[in-house]
């Protein structure tokens, strides 16, 4: 095998790896604060993809500069869905979010079905068809645009956990639900709030995503299962965790593609996904129970 | 369990009956698809409303069942009814391994829906890139019509051959009801820590449920496969099958005997009747099924037959 190809995949892997990062991110606060899967988040962001195509194609609006309007708007969406239909069909039981979430997934899939048809669609910008030199390898610039997008926003995301009020009281409410209702934190407005963000985190990600890759109905599903791999292989509700294995899964699906050809190169992820559930519920990185 | 079997019989005579007395082919269609729908989600129901374990990814048992039905009759020649034999057995041998592997390691709620999922993308990957499914143009099973090869000139065939599945699916969840088996399985459903308690081996009931469930799903694969003559990647795993087994199931109140057969109907009606208003439009019925879900969850947590049971028990209060 020729180490320039190889060098090359490891990179390209690296850049699909920090956007899944960054979806994956968006999963894990979901989970880590309502200890709920959020089977609609491929949908959502497929929902996203197709908002930031929509801005570029009727508006003229550049991918990039369509961030602090996809940003928002996705925070809106998830605050709503989470207050409106998710807290509401719980009825105290988690299986009740499970199903929800998945009948919320399939609704959004199928209207999109629906209305864009199951066409493939894609954007042209200026700079798709510019690549980078690094080393021996061509990487599109898209990618790395992706790749440093994507880690910033992972870094805006966690200082916004670490760092400020608003996420003093997500991680009081994901650790002790009740004592943070003592101390007078509004949960189900931090639950909205958690939401929110991690649906936020798909709209960035959209941004960074549409330029070098495409959007159509089916999209969110080949994300959501990447995803979830992502959350259980680094510890669910594990920020860093999610960061490393989103890079790491970028990198086994760039290889496996490489050494395996396109689809059943997938089977590499599954494979680790079942393999982690079973044998390391607990990620490769999470040491917490 | 009297009472049930009562039930099953007027039931069965029922269907025999319509199905004597319906002349139109697309009646008698309707009559075979709904039946089918209603075989999904009493599948389904086995596991998922007894056992409370949720499987996102039925679908893998039935496209086994399709796929095993589908190459040992074409590439091996195998008769048709022993293929149905054949299906149902695989289906059942894929639970067993699915369900060993979960249960051993003691997956339970999301993560449980979570590898179901999983293991119906991993088939649905390997059906797309192995050289004996077919790949992804699918399989053709050629058209011969006779009983022997379980292809029927008229829909009566499928309909009769569909109501024995039915049936047999709703005397093992009457017997799940009744029998010992079943009340330690929903005591598993209801507090496994409870239960293993009193001395319940949790692993060995959910997994004795998988199979029986993944069984008939098998059987409904193998149906499906002789009624279309073709099965791809897409139909046998993909996300559609899984989910109309769910909310069947769901919609018509998991855990109870008619519930499942309420809900398919129901469902089938109602995506029957938008495609008369609205025509043929690609992923019309699963947005239907997507919200009743999701309306069902949010209004009546318990299902249709749910709402029965509240109106019998509001009843025994007030005398």
């Amino acid at each position: 095998m020729n180490f320039d190809i190889l060098f090359a995949s490891v990179l390209n892997g690296l850049t699909t790896g920090a956007v899944y990062a960054l979806v994956a991110l968006g999963l894990t606060l979901i989970y880590g604060v309502l200890h709920i899967i959020n089977f609609a988040h491929g949908a959502a962001l497929m929902v996203a993809l197709y908002g930031v195509y929509g801005l570029k194609t009727v508006f003229g609006i550049d991918p990039y500069l369509a961030l602090p309007i996809m940003v928002p708007a996705m925070f809106v969406l998830g605050y709503v869905l989470q207050r409106g239909v998710i807290n509401r069909a719980s009825h105290g039981k988690d299986e009740n979010i499970l199903l929800v979430t998945l009948g919320l997934a399939i609704v959004l899939e199928n209207l999109a079905l629906l209305a864009f048809k199951s066409d493939t669609r894609t954007i042209d910008t200026a700079y798709t068809l510019t690549t980078v030199q690094l080393g021996p390898a061509f990487i599109a610039l898209p990618k790395v645009i992706a790749f440093f997008g994507a880690l910033l926003a992972c870094a805006v995301l966690l200082t916004l956990v670490t760092r400020t009020d608003l996420g003093r009281a997500i991680r009081a409410v994901a650790k002790e639900k009740l004592g943070a209702k003592l101390m007078g934190i509004d949960v189900d407005h931090v639950y909205a709030m958690s939401f929110g963000i991690g649906l936020a985190c798909l709209g960035a990600a959209a941004c960074f995503l549409l330029p070098a890759y495409y959007v159509n109905p089916q999209v969110g599903s080949g994300f959501v299962l990447v995803a979830f791999t992502i959350v259980v292989l680094g510890g669910m509700g594990s920020f860093a965790g999610a960061l490393l294995g989103g890079l790491l899964i970028g990198v086994v699906e760039s290889l496996g593609g490489l050494f395996l050809g396109e689809s059943l190169g997938q089977i590499g992820i599954f494979a680790i996904f079942i393999a982690v559930l079973l044998f390391r519920p607990t990620g490769l990185f999470g040491a917490r129970a | 369990m009297a009472r049930d079997l009562t039930g099953i019989v007027i039931f069965a005579l029922a269907v025999i009956a319509l199905t004597l007395l319906l002349s139109s082919g697309v009646w008698l269609n309707a009559l075979m698809m709904t039946l089918y729908a209603a075989l999904l989600a009493l599948a389904w129901n086995l596991l998922g409303g007894f056992g409370g374990q949720f499987s996102f990814g039925h679908a893998l048992f039935f496209g086994t069942g399709a796929y095993a039905s589908a190459v040992a009759q074409v590439a091996h020649g195998v008769n048709a009814w022993a293929a149905l034999a054949l299906a149902i057995v695989a289906a059942a041998a894929v639970g067993a391994f699915v369900g060993a592997l979960a249960f051993r390691y003691g997956l339970k709620g999301s993560y449980f829906a979570l590898v179901t999922l999983a293991f119906a993308e991993v088939f649905r990957i390997l059906a797309l890139s192995a050289g004996f499914t077919g790949g992804g143009v699918g399989m053709m099973l050629p058209l011969n019509e006779s009983i022997a090869n379980l292809q029927f000139g008229s829909r009566r065939g499928y309909v009769a051959l569909m109501l024995g599945c039915v049936v047999a699916a709703l005397i093992t969840t009457a017997w799940l009801r009744h029998s010992r088996f079943g009340a330690r399985l929903q005591a598993v459903r209801d507090n496994e820590d409870a239960a293993r308690a009193v001395g319940v081996d949790p692993y060995r009931i959910k997994l004795g449920a998988t199979v029986a469930s993944a069984a008939f799903m098998g059987a409904a694969g193998a149906f499906y496969l002789q009624v279309f003559q073709y099965i791809d990647p897409g139909i046998a795993f993909g996300p559609h099958v899984s989910v109309e087994a769910l909310v069947g199931a769901i919609v018509g109140g998991m855990g109870t005997l008619w519930g499942p057969v309420l809900g398919a109907a129901l469902l089938h009606a109602l995506g029957e009747a938008t495609r008369n208003l609205f025509g043929q439009l690609p992923g019309l019925n699963l947005v239907i099924y997507g919200s009743v879900l999701v309306m069902i969850v949010l209004f009546m947590p318990r299902g249709l037959a749910g709402l029965g049971a509240w109106r019998r028990n509001e009843r025994g209060r007030h005398g």
